[in-house]
């Protein structure tokens, strides 16, 4: 028979190493990134990158073009995956835009200015 | 160069016209509910409004500027928590919220929002509104009547209560006669006005009812703080300021950041750390120059860099536990480190990554460069 107050549990039993096994700290692998660059003159550009690998990238920019009215593009990188690019400052509004379409608000981070 | 952000904002450019302040309360926003009171003096005679509730005044000064700027940040809650007027505004939000408890009724969190003019929101309400616009513009006659009809209609109260409340006209808090329908918005009147009053004219004095939990307590604070104002600035006003960063343009293409060596000395960090952070916050390249001064490629305005300098100091310098500004940054194996001084508390900082760079300029500049 197995009473569960009667186990052995060991509450000072050493854990180990806490940041042994989670190898993500301080890495930024979950968050959505939005970032601005600076362009020439007032021109800006807005980059978003780590959306989620369940969302369609190209669906998303098409309805990105659409709302904000700006042109954008799909870039490659090799660490990065694939990243968003839209003309202007668009944080804002693609913020608003993630968080009313479901994205929880506390995974996306804006950057810049 | 503008961000799209509105750049005119009042109560920004009031605010950080000499230090950029950091608010360090350790006990968080709603530590101590009449800390505001001392605002009511300055904030009722700039406001010239008619509405003298009090609190009220002040609170909504910091309130209609700081929604303002409230829409131009989109920073999480640590860091709106960390600034003066945003605080307030918090802070104002949670005072109604207490009161709300006592009376049981919506009314506290509809009308502060609202001011002379609260909204509507329940049967009860109707009443209290009606009566605090008059009350606030002193047309005792129109109340009067108002009132007593309300009063008739809603909760049949006894006719010497009616008249009670003629007699005394502005002083609600003999309210407290009447039953519990009226007794629901009531507790709200009252803790507006007692912040004001002084000790020695309490309402309670006038009548014989029992003094109320929310009065005694800003009684106590209001003598507290009366007592020794030591406390008061110590508690609600200490700050972790330091210089606004000192931008320059150099040429056409660069700004100068000069006194980063200064702040990064009254932060207790690396420049070298800063830098990277800005860099990469910005999406920006730079260098140092010989007299320590940074030189940031692009056009960036002080209200830009204060922002980064901000989010650097919400996630590298403060205490996540007790906000205090007073950390170290240790360095342990690849990862940074974050002890608090004054509470003992240790954590890891995310690292600083720069993410993707957009191609930006001449394709021929890089592929040479």
């Amino acid at each position: 028979m197995s009473v569960q107050n009667l186990n052995t549990f060991d509450p000072f039993a050493d854990e180990g190493d806490p940041l042994g096994d989670s190898q993500d700290v301080g890495s930024q692998a979950d968050y959505i990134h939005i970032r601005i660059q600076q362009r020439n003159g007032r021109k800006t550009l807005t980059t978003l990158q780590g959306l989620p690998k369940q969302y369609d990238t190209k669906k998303i920019l098409k309805a990105f073009k659409k709302e904000f009215a700006c042109n954008g593009t799909l870039v490659e990188d090799e660490k990065l995956g694939q990243v968003i690019q839209l003309q202007g400052d668009q944080r804002a509004k693609i913020s608003n835009f993630l968080i009313e379409n479901g994205i929880d608000k506390s995974t996306i981070k804006v950057h810049g200015f | 160069m503008a961000s799209e952000e509105p750049l005119f904002d009042p109560s920004l450019k009031k605010r950080k016209k000499k230090t950029v302040a950091f608010t360090e309360d350790p006990l968080g926003a709603e530590a101590d509910p009449t800390a505001p009171a001392p605002d009511t003096i300055e904030s009722t005679t700039v406001n010239g409004d008619a509405v003298n509730l009090g609190p009220k005044t002040a609170h909504e000064l910091m309130k209609s500027t700081g929604d303002e700027e409230g829409e131009t940040k989109k920073e999480d809650e640590d860091y709106k928590a960390m600034f003066g007027d945003l605080k307030k505004k918090k802070k104002k939000k949670e005072i109604p919220l207490d009161l709300g408890d006592d009376s049981g009724t919506s009314t506290p969190t509809a009308a502060p929002s609202e001011g002379a003019a609260p909204a509507i929101t329940s049967e009860d309400l109707d009443f209290s509104d009606i009566k605090k616009k008059k009350k606030s513009s002193k047309k005792k006659a129109a109340f009067d009547l108002d009132a007593f009809e309300k009063e008739l209609n809603e909760t049949k109260t006894k006719s010497s209560t009616a008249e009670d409340e003629d007699d005394e006209g502005d002083v609600n808090p003999n309210l407290d006669h009447l039953d519990d329908a009226d007794l629901g918005d009531d507790p709200f009147a009252q803790a507006d006005a007692p912040v004001g009053v002084e000790a020695g004219n309490e309402a309670w004095l006038k009548s014989d009812r029992d003094y109320t939990y929310p009065e005694l307590l800003t009684r106590f604070y209001a003598s507290l703080h009366a007592a020794n104002p030591s406390l008061l600035s110590s508690s609600s006003q200490k700050r972790y300021t330091i210089a606004p960063p000192s931008i320059h343009r150099e040429g056409n293409k660069k700004s100068i950041f000069a006194n980063i060596s200064d702040i990064c000395k009254k932060m207790h960090r690396q420049p070298e750390h800063v830098i990277q952070f800005l860099f990469s916050e910005m999406g920006t390249t730079g260098s140092v120059d010989g007299a320590g001064r940074l030189v940031i490629k692009g056009r960036f305005q002080q209200k830009q860099i204060e922002n980064v300098l901000r989010r650097y100091i919400v996630e590298y310098v403060t205490c996540k536990t007790c906000k205090s500004p007073d950390t170290l940054l240790t360095k342990e194996n690849r990862i940074f480190f974050m002890a608090c001084e004054s509470c003992g508390s240790r954590r890891s900082v995310n690292a600083i990554k720069s993410g993707f760079q957009a191609q930006v300029g001449k394709r021929s500049k890089t592929k040479t460069g």
